[in-house]
């Protein structure tokens, strides 16, 4: 699966939409839905939570294991995908084009530390090894 | 370095994800885990279960021996070929292992053990035959692979790619075992299900597997086979129950023998217990993921009482969370429990188990 090159990336298995209006969309990679396997469960934020950067946000529970998912910035959830709750598995089918939540940044300067699509693929490459 | 089954790379030719499942290379799916619940549930799926390990008990007075050694009543059975499921215990009436005897001869019985007790056992079972029956000859059976084929319309593979052997197996009922040429057939298993489990010559396992595939009998991991015997209601040793644990509180009293005047290892400690423990079933009523060690609060006349979940998991038949824990003995079917789960008490619901018998939700 290649990694979409319009998204940024964490080391954590995020990924990251930058939305024209300055808000970002977040979702897991599709290395994590492939490392988990099955997704049978997904617990997500509520609107009006606040997160600081790297704090738990998100659940996400496969046959195998339950995932935390860390918010890759800090910010203010504005929306969050609850549709995921009655079809967990969309995110083993398009993992990429289903999202989790939805941030308004606390501090828009976070996005430019995110990876690009090659350094997330550096990352996945060195956890091959 | 992993130990590895005559079928690893044929697992790998499948493209099996690979897991290390306790010093052995196993495949943990195929692709995906559901599917593989589900085809075993509704038609026929095959486990590679070659890390069991089964060891033959021979010679004058085997019976007698495992009269002794094990808690039920190898007196049971009496028809060759017929099974017995059973624990053999410790002596303060801890769980060793749990595992199958099957009565070929008088003087020849075969048990199958756990993979990860697999050694701690033969240790067990040559000191115990030391003592007690030094003349038996006990070997471990390494040479041999082991296939579950299991679902509705296992058998029926199992004939169409093993010609001629419709006839000798079709009358077995469960639990019953069989040999057709060098193959050993035993209608048991760890589903829920109908099937076989079969047990071959190591070398033969491949092309048997293969022709199984053939016929449309889709390749499951382990990943299904513990979501399938955890619906089945069916212990996993060292999560349901251990050394620390005795029968009469893993749900297991019924394949314990106290009634008749027979002696066995870890008798006196079960007469001596006062089990004040179960092992319940529990079905989520919130949303959510029950996991083994999550830890279960209730309240059993007006006292607080806590256990642990044991076994929990998504089940994937009955399309909610389900759980076997171990809980305060007078807790009763449909009490209502929490459990809890970060930072959240989810609801669930006291149930007797197995939550799913041959495709059917009981719960």
């Amino acid at each position: 699966m290649s990694i979409p090159s319009d998204l940024k990336y964490t080391r954590s298995h995020e990924w990251v939409k930058i939305e024209a209006d300055g808000t970002v969309t977040i979702g897991i990679t599709d290395h994590a839905q492939e490392l988990l396997g099955d997704m049978v469960f997904v617990e997500l934020p509520k609107v009006g939570d606040s997160f600081s950067q790297k704090q738990e946000c998100a659940v996400a529970e496969s046959v195998k294991a339950a995932a935390d998912v860390y918010s890759p910035i800090s910010g203010e959830v504005i929306e969050v995908n609850s549709a995921l709750a009655d079809s967990p598995e969309k995110i083993n089918q398009d993992a990429f084009g289903s999202w989790l939540f939805k941030l308004k940044p606390g501090n828009p300067a976070e996005l430019d530390g995110l990876l690009d699509a090659a350094g997330y693929q550096e990352v996945l490459d060195s956890e091959d090894h | 370095m992993l130990k590895k089954t005559p079928l690893n790379e044929t697992h790998r030719q499948m493209n099996a994800k690979m897991v290390d499942f306790g010093g052995w290379d196993m495949p943990l799916h195929y692709g995906s885990q559901l599917e593989e619940h589900h085809k075993v549930r509704q038609d026929a799926g095959m486990f590679d279960v070659s890390h069991m390990l089964p060891v033959d008990i021979k010679g004058d007075g085997t019976r007698d021996f495992l009269r002794k050694l094990v808690a039920n009543n190898v007196d049971k059975i009496t028809i060759p070929g017929k099974a017995l499921y059973t624990c053999m215990l410790t002596l303060q009436g801890g769980i060793i292992d749990d595992l199958i005897v099957y009565f070929l001869t008088e003087s020849w019985f075969r048990i199958v053990v756990n993979a990860g007790t697999a050694d701690k056992d033969v240790a067990w079972i040559l000191k115990q035959r030391d003592a007690l029956a030094p003349g038996l000859e006990i070997t471990p059976r390494r040479d041999l692979a082991m296939i579950a084929v299991q679902g509705p319309n296992a058998r029926a593979k199992v004939w169409q790619v093993l010609p001629g052997s419709q006839a000798v197996t079709e009358d077995l009922k469960i639990f019953q075992s069989t040999t057709f040429n060098h193959f050993f057939i035993a209608r048991t298993g760890y589903t829920g299900e109908d099937g076989f489990e079969i047990i071959l010559p190591a070398d033969e396992a491949p092309a048997f597997w293969k022709s199984l595939h053939a016929a449309g009998v889709a390749p499951a991991g382990l990943g299904a086979r513990d979501t399938l015997r955890l619906e089945a209601g069916m212990n996993l040793y060292g999560q349901d129950m251990d050394e620390s644990t005795s029968p009469l509180e893993s749900g297991l009293s019924w394949t314990v023998d106290l009634k008749s005047e027979r002696d066995f290892i870890g008798k006196q400690a079960l007469l001596d217990s006062n089990p004040t423990q179960q092992l319940a079933g529990l079905v989520l009523l919130d949303r959510g993921v029950l996991r083994s060690h999550q830890k279960v609060v209730g309240q059993i006349n007006g006292q607080a009482f806590e256990g642990e979940i044991t076994s929990g998991g998504f089940s994937p038949t009955i399309n909610q969370s389900i759980a076997l824990a171990r809980i305060a003995a007078g807790v009763s079917p449909d009490d209502e429990v929490h459990v809890l789960v970060r930072d959240k008490q989810l609801r669930a619901k006291v149930v007797k188990y197995p939550f799913v018998r041959n495709g059917k939700v009981l719960v």
